[in-house]
């Protein structure tokens, strides 16, 4: 190859380069961080999105050069040349994106372990339904993500299905969630049920859900994660909110006509709120179980009575 | 291009038309390739019962109690002796297959009514153990399952039976079958069999294990 | 001329016509020629229904508000929409419509093995479609084109639901038909002369689709079967009330659709490898990585499922597992993005209709691809799944991929097929329209999915409201594109100017019989002149050799 064009390819490499990281830094696509997870979230996806913005102008660059460059001319009747193959430009072109998936299959197993951090992996007994899981080693959790990985594929292999456990530590804040259509009922401890989702920030939450009807979905866009919610089974999530404020909290599957209504608030107070909120809740609670579903927001609700009726069961 | 001189070839182009959309002839242009796609279908008719085995042992595997509390045990006598005629029965039918072979029509058209008789037999045990089952079709997971699995079977069962029953009508017209042309035959023997095969991994995951 | 190819028989009647007469395309034909056109047709009607119904989606979602339908007749509308395409549109124009008419034609056969069963897997997809069709005055199914149970089970629309698992019963069984088909086609019926790796890509492509709709399908079949005994009897394998698991029929679902979506691109892959080198004048680049990157997609693309169903609730070994091998078919796919670009490069681009919608192909199926793999990787989908983000993603491979593909084959093979040229004016407006109403609908439901709107919804926060908008733009241009398009084909069919056998000077066979081919598909036998892709000016004397020499004497 001629010296000229090596030093011309290796610049427009760069700039390439050079666009994609900047692309990835500062792409304004996803909506604040509220949240530890939310932060390990973004700097794969903001990764992510740069490898894929480099593939993206590089064959594009390809296809438009190549619309420009050799479109036919006029009276120009001949082929081009008669290349079939070449068998180390498809090495390449096969062996990078393997490497590169490989590498965004480790940092991403990486970055879910992060966001489930302290998930262990112990074992499980829902709702009676399925059987319990042999203990795992709680000792893994210092160790390399992929000690982890070789050990939660040992651990959960005799089930197929969710990987979900109900107890969470002593500092973690454990909620219960239990949805239905169309509503989000959030039980405290103390008898506590309320509409909304209060969270102190700073501090490890635990949602521990539940569905009545139909398969539902927890979603918190600004904490970027997600958890079907299921009826005969629970499953959990945890995160660690971080910044101050009120997010939606959205129902992310399809559970019926007015799927799309059912959305609540989640407020992330200050620990100080936080306490305050919980005792006036406690003192809603002690005087009437039912008064939550005067303070949902009704504008969702379309049959009062039998919602009403089964808050009231939820909440016993 | 070849199109351009069309005009000129009519006969030789209309002969070919009519072998086209005649079946005997068409099937006389290429080899006949209906056993070969009768295994390809085979195939995905095993897809089929391996999802709904798939199912079976998820549901299993996710269950406390297995089957659950309450459902009665099953029998194991029927269910047993209706195996080995059913596995028998293959045997059976594999004797005709060969008998063609060798041009003996008669042989083959005993063993195919052996053949059927076994498989009426192995039908008639199934609604008999039906009958007698202590659960219904919605009574738990495991009895829906099990009338599912053993229904969609007993299905195919009857299907064998209607083929192999073609196959005996045809027999009857002299000359149909040969050493040389048995496509009935081998293919009401193949089906058997994948039925057979469904029906020993049936046994073993609903009955033995 | 002289024949001496083979004995003329005498026996024939003389009035034996030489091409198809019209009345056979509404008839239980057996002619792969006709049951593709019949397929395309049937299915190409069947996308003017899904995409008025996707028009009534978006005026809905112009607004915040649910007020043009009520929300429950709105899941119905979206539910409808993507059964119709994916299953009455996509599916039976690639496999059904494509195959049908191309295989035979391209590894030198008369017919396909099975013509009877041919016909019968098309006249299967008709009852398919006008009973879903017919849902809709008994409240049609509205729980997604995916049904998850419990809701499925639970459905207000009892009958609607039930109609629905039947439709798909009917179109699954069809699509199982037509894999064995292409199978024992593609294996056993080849020209002699013809070995697996002088096939046209397209015919790879149908075999490794045929592979997976074989594998695949029946499996739906199954969850249907228990979907609809759940439904109409009161079993309970899904519902857990009583038992069952919902999150069994996902994976049974899933191990189908995955799939499923390889048999809607895989097809069209095998379209852009033939439309590329007659019109960029050059071989394809790699012939031999593109076939086998067809059977890789393939072979990963049964493992691959349960991607859909990360926050499922699925144990972490399986998401970890399904993961990797998600990723992993971006490298096949890869292969053939490279490929073509690297085929065009060099080449004498005739930029006509045929390779600006195989070259729109290249660049937006990129970019849904590239979506793809954000999704692959587990804690991307985790805030992405059930989003606009997904939206996004498949309707830039699905209608940016698919679609176009679709176009490029139809703009390539209209010549062959009606022996009349479309208008080349207005098939330049048809692609600009759709490509310029492709972005503007789907490109902004990449920011809406990141930013928070879930799909599947009829009321949405109003912060989603003008990015809505401009979707909704878009989708009138879509709209508005398919005009052009529809007044072209019809009007040259009938009005267009006469083609010639082989307008594209391509080399693959089927350019070498007459344009429509005669019902017996050539006259003698077909030859074997030179390679698929021999283009190229190095073999312009040595193919003319050739193809002269392949003719009969005049
Ligand atoms: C034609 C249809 C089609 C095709 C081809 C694809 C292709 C791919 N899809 Fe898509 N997908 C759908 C149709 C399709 N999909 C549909 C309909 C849904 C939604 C269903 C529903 O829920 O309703 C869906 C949903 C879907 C999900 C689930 C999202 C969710 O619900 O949360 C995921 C997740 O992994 C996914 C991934 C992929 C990947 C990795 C590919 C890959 O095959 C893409 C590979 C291609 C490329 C990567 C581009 C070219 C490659 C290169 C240029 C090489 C270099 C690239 C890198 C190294 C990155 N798809
Ligand atoms: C191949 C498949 C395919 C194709 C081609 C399309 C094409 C289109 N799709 Fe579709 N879509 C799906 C497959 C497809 N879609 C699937 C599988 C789903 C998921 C369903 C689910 O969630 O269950 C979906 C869901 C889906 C949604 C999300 C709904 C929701 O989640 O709430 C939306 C929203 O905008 C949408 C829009 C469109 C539009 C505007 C087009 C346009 O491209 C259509 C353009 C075509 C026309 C408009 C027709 C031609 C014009 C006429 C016939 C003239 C008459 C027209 C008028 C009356 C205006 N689609
Ligand atoms: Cu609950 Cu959607
Ligand atoms: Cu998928």
């Amino acid at each position: 190859m001629k010296k000229n064009n090596l030093i011309s390819i290796v610049v427009v490499l760069a700039m390439i380069a050079a666009a994609s990281v900047w692309y990835g830094r500062n792409n304004g696509l996803l909506p604040i961080a509220a949240g530890d997870e939310a932060t390990l979230y973004d700097g794969l996806f903001n990764t992510i999105l740069a490898i894929a913005f480099a593939f993206f102008i590089i064959i594009e660059g390809f296809l438009i050069y190549s619309l420009i460059k050799f479109r036919k001319r006029k009276g120009d009747e001949a082929d081009g040349p008669a290349i079939h193959e070449n068998l180390s430009l498809e090495i390449v072109w096969t062996a990078i994106p393997t490497v590169i998936v490989m590498w965004v299959a480790i940092y991403s197993f990486d970055v879910y372990t992060a966001m489930q951090g302290s998930q262990n992996l112990d074992g499980m007994a829902h709702g009676g339904m399925h059987h319990a899981v042999a203990a795992a080693d709680h000792n893994s959790h210092q160790q390399m993500p992929m000690a982890k990985a070789t050990l939660a594929s040992a651990n959960s292999d005799g089930v197929l299905m969710a990987g979900t456990i109900p107890t969470g530590g002593e500092d973690v804040v454990a909620i219960n969630v239990s949805a239905m259509q169309f509503a989000w009922i959030f039980n405290y401890p103390n008898e506590i049920a309320t509409a909304e989702l209060h969270v102190p920030v700073g501090k490890k939450v635990r949602l521990n859900m539940s569905a009545i009807d139909v398969i539902h979905a927890f979603w918190v866009p600004q904490l970027r994660i997600k958890q079907d919610v299921l009826p005969g089974r629970e499953t959990f999530l945890e995160f660690t909110p971080r910044v101050v404020g009120e997010y939606p909290v959205v129902c992310a599957e399809l559970c019926g006509s007015y799927h799309g209504g059912m959305r609540t608030t989640m407020i992330i107070d200050t620990p100080e709120d936080y306490e305050a909120w919980l005792r006036e809740q406690q003192e809603v609670a002690s005087k009437d179980t039912e008064a939550i579903v005067a303070a949902r927001p009704t504008s969702q609700m379309t049959e009062q009575e039998y919602l009403a009726g089964k808050v009231a069961t939820m909440v016993k | 291009m070849q199109g351009s001189i069309a005009t000129s070839t009519t006969n030789l182009e209309t002969a070919s038309h009519e072998a086209l959309h005649d079946a005997h002839t068409a099937h006389a242009e290429h080899p006949d390739l209906r056993v070969f796609g009768l295994i390809v279908f085979l195939i995905s008719e095993g897809m089929l019962f391996f999802g709904l085995f798939a199912a079976y042992l998820t549901f299993r595997s996710v269950a406390t109690a297995w089957p659950p509390e309450g459902t009665p045990e099953l029998e194991l006598l029927l269910p047993g002796i209706n195996t080995i005629i059913l596995v028998s029965s293959s045997f059976v039918i594999h004797q005709a297959d060969s008998a063609i072979k060798e041009n003996k029509v008669r042989a083959a058209q005993l063993w195919f009514l052996a053949t059927f008789v076994m498989g009426a037999v192995f039908i008639a045990g199934q609604i008999y153990e039906y009958q007698h089952l202590e659960f219904g079709l919605t009574t738990n997971l495991f009895a829906s399952t099990f009338y599912v699995l053993t229904g969609f079977h007993g299905l195919h069962v009857i299907i064998g039976l209607t083929l192999i029953a073609a196959v005996l009508v045809r027999s009857l017209k002299a000359g149909h079958y040969s050493n040389t042309s048995h496509f009935g035959i081998e293919a009401a023997s193949v089906y058997w069999h994948f039925v057979d095969i469904v029906w020993i991994i049936l046994f073993l995951l609903l009955y033995i294990l | 001329m002289t024949q001496t190819l083979t004995a003329p028989q005498s026996s024939s009647p003389a009035s034996e016509p030489s091409k198809t007469p019209w009345w056979e395309f509404f008839t239980f034909s057996v002619d792969h020629k006709v049951i593709g056109i019949q397929y395309l047709v049937t299915s190409f009607t069947f996308y003017l229904i899904g995409g008025a119904l996707a028009s009534a989606v978006r005026v809905e979602l112009a607004t915040p508000d649910p007020d043009l339908v009520d929300p429950a007749f709105y899941n119905s509308l979206f539910t409808m929409h993507g059964t119709v395409m994916i299953f009455l549109w996509i599916v039976p124009a690639v496999t059904g419509g494509f195959g049908n008419y191309l295989v035979p034609l391209m590894i030198g056969a008369r017919d396909m093995a099975f013509p009877r069963l041919n016909a019968i897997a098309f006249w299967l997809t008709i009852p398919a479609g006008l009973l879903l069709m017919s849902s809709f005055f008994v409240g049609p199914a509205s729980t997604g084109w995916t049904a998850y149970p419990p809701l499925s089970i639970l459905t207000d629309e009892h009958v609607g639901q039930a109609i629905w698992i039947l439709s798909i019963l009917l179109v699954g069984t069809s699509s199982i038909l037509a894999a064995v088909n292409f199978i024992v086609t593609i294996w056993s019926m080849r020209m002699p002369e013809m070995d697996l790796f002088s096939m046209p890509l397209f015919c790879w492509a149908m075999m490794a689709t045929s592979v997976l709709a074989l594998l695949a399908t029946p499996v739906l079949a199954g969850a249907m079967v228990l979907l609809g005994f759940d439904l109409l009897i009161g079993t309970n394998f899904f519902n857990p009330t009583g038992g069952g698991d919902p999150v069994v029929y996902q994976h049974l679902f899933w191990f189908y659709s995955h799939p499923a979506v390889y048999v809607m691109i895989l097809p069209v892959f095998g379209i852009i490898s033939e439309v590329l080198p007659p019109h960029s004048r050059k071989p394809i680049f790699g012939y031999k990585a593109i076939a086998y990157s067809s059977m890789m997609i393939c072979a990963l693309g049964l493992f691959v499922w349960a991607h859909h169903m990360f926050t499922s609730g699925t144990p972490d070994w399986l998401r970890v597992f399904f993961m990797v091998a998600t990723l992993l078919v971006a490298v096949p796919t890869g292969i053939k993005v490279f490929s073509w670009v690297a085929t065009l490069w060099g080449g004498k681009l005739r930029l006509e209709s045929p390779l600006l919608f195989a070259m729109g192909f290249i660049s937006t199926f990129l970019i849904g691809g590239l979506s793809g793999v954000m999704l692959g990787s587990a804690p991307i989908d985790i805030h992405v799944h059930d989003t606009y983000f997904v939206v996004a993603h498949f309707h830039y491979v699905l209608f940016g991929g698919s679609v176009f593909g679709i176009y490029a084959g139809l703009y390539h093979w209209f010549p062959k097929m009606t022996g009349r040229m479309l208008n080349e004016f207005w098939g330049k407006v048809h692609f600009v329209l759709t490509f310029i109403g492709m972005h503007l609908t789907f490109g902004p439901m990449h920011i809406l999915g990141l930013q928070g709107m879930p799909r599947r919804v009829a009321q949405y926060d109003p912060q989603f409201a003008p990015i809505n908008v401009i979707c909704t733009i878009g989708a009138f241009v879509l709209a508005i594109s398919t005009i052009p398009f529809l007044i072209n084909a019809i009007y040259s069919w009938f009005k267009g100017d006469q083609a010639p056998d082989n307008p594209w000077d391509a080399l693959t066979l089927e350019w070498t019989t007459a344009s429509p081919p005669i019902p017996h598909n050539w006259v003698g036998d077909p030859v074997l002149a030179t390679g698929p892709y021999d283009y190229g000016e190095d073999y312009r004397l040595a193919r003319q050799q050739a193809i002269a020499d392949s003719q009969p004497a005049v």
